[in-house]
């Protein structure tokens, strides 16, 4: 077995094991959708005009939740030390270790999104169009909360501090991601521009989101 | 092979730990760590991981892979035993052998269990190991990767006396086979022909 397919299947087991976390997002997601329309009101179409945005709110927020444990769990076992001094550059490890997060506690999320669309009384023939703006944009969202999930590795409850580090370069995410999925669900907009500049914001965090982690993983644990 | 350092210094929270040591180590000697507590042993050998930055002089494992750097030619088993509490014993050690360069087969681990006397943990999770258990599955770990250097931060903790005389056979067999071995202990370690290297308790450090 290769070290990074050994690193993938390693993170994606402790996901599914118990106390893994990987189902917190998910949980997390329908808790906030299911309260919104008692919050909102018996207003229908005031709820499915919100509805892509609370989707991807939902999902900002479900995101952070779930990653700022990504490599604190690692440190506070000493596993890290075996992730450093291992053969594969820190960057391939923190690109692996996203990757594999993001295939247990966001993919659920993209999958769902549809089913919780119905909830927040969307129409159902553009939920696809929703979840793929979902699958687009949630990529830029662990890459870029890794970055804050290796600069607070060693605080205890860092995972607020992580939450107010990235939620500013979260939000280019948030508003193309949103104006994706409104133009998707109607409204006139275009769909396909705000989507490319979507997956565009993903490529380039996974491009460069590796490399600051490692930078900050190297630099922060003492 | 010969892991050399000099004029180490090591500052922790503005505090010099270690100032100015210097020590050689060629391969199949074994050096032992000794000091009081907050000397500097765990700074010291974190250091050599590569973990911790070093305010001035150097260190190098001579006739290593130049390639990489010493800690990722060494095995470095600190006070944290690194053992995941959701992955079996044996998962454990397919992927620290996936990850350090070893062999993941299930014969591998197997052998390295049985030579720590654990044969039987191996499809147990390792949150219902003891301490003691959990220890000797991340000894079990120096086993399934070969690396030339050992940094062993106390290997001792937790271990019952079978345990520390399998340990000591490992240490043995893998300084025989050329190893270099560098240990914080503050206890016995039963090698014979190891050297002491004593850390002062002050700023001072003395090789």
């Amino acid at each position: 077995m290769t070290p990074a397919l050994a690193l993938f299947v390693r993170e994606w087991r402790i996901a599914r094991r118990i106390g893994g976390g990987a189902s917190v997002g998910v949980v997390f997601f329908l808790i906030l959708v299911a309260v919104m329309p008692f919050a909102l009101g018996p207003d229908l179409n005031l709820l499915a005009r919100l509805g892509p945005a609370i989707l991807w709110i939902a999902a900002l927020l479900a995101t952070l939740l779930g990653l700022d444990r990504l490599f604190q769990a690692d440190h506070d076992d000493g596993s890290l030390d075996l992730l450093i001094n291992g053969t594969p550059p820190l960057e391939v490890v923190v690109l692996v270790k996203c990757a594999a997060h993001w295939t247990a506690s966001a993919l659920p999320l993209v999958v769902l999104s549809p089913v919780f669309g119905l909830m927040l009384a969307m129409a159902p023939s553009p939920l696809a169009l929703v979840a793929a703006t979902l699958a687009a944009g949630t990529p830029a969202l662990t890459m870029i909360g890794a970055i804050g999930a290796a600069l607070t590795v060693s605080l205890r409850r860092g995972g607020l501090l992580m939450a107010i580090l990235v939620l500013p370069l979260t939000i280019p995410v948030l508003i193309f991601g949103v104006a994706a999925a409104s133009a998707a669900s109607g409204g006139g907009a275009p769909f396909l521009a705000p989507f490319l500049v979507l997956c565009a914001l993903s490529l380039a965090a996974i491009a460069a989101a590796p490399f600051a982690a490692a930078a900050a993983l190297r630099q922060v644990r003492e | 092979m010969r892991l050399r350092a000099w004029d180490l210094t090591i500052e922790r929270g503005g505090r010099r730990v270690i100032a100015g040591l210097s020590f050689e180590a060629a391969a199949g000697a074994a050096l032992i760590v000794t000091g009081p507590n907050g000397a500097g042993k765990t700074s010291l050998l974190r250091a050599l991981a590569g973990f911790l930055p070093i305010e001035a002089g150097g260190f190098a494992l001579e006739g290593g892979d130049s390639e990489r750097t010493v800690g990722e030619q060494a095995h470095y088993l600190g006070h944290a035993d690194g053992v995941k509490a959701a992955l079996t014993a044996g998962e454990n050690l397919a992927f620290a052998a996936a990850m350090l360069g070893g062999d993941s087969s299930r014969k591998t681990q197997l052998a390295a269990l049985t030579a720590l006397g654990l044969p039987h943990v191996v499809d147990f999770p390792a949150r219902l190991l003891s301490a003691g258990q959990r220890r000797r599955v991340a000894l079990a770990r120096l086993l399934v990767a070969e690396r030339p250097l050992w940094l062993l931060d106390e290997p001792t903790t937790a271990l019952d006396a079978g345990a520390q005389t399998a340990l000591g056979d490992l240490m043995r067999a893998h300084l025989e086979g050329g190893g270099i071995l560098v240990a914080a202990v503050h206890g016995h370690l039963g090698l014979d022909g190891a050297r002491e290297l004593r850390l002062g308790v002050a700023t001072e450090a003395v090789a």
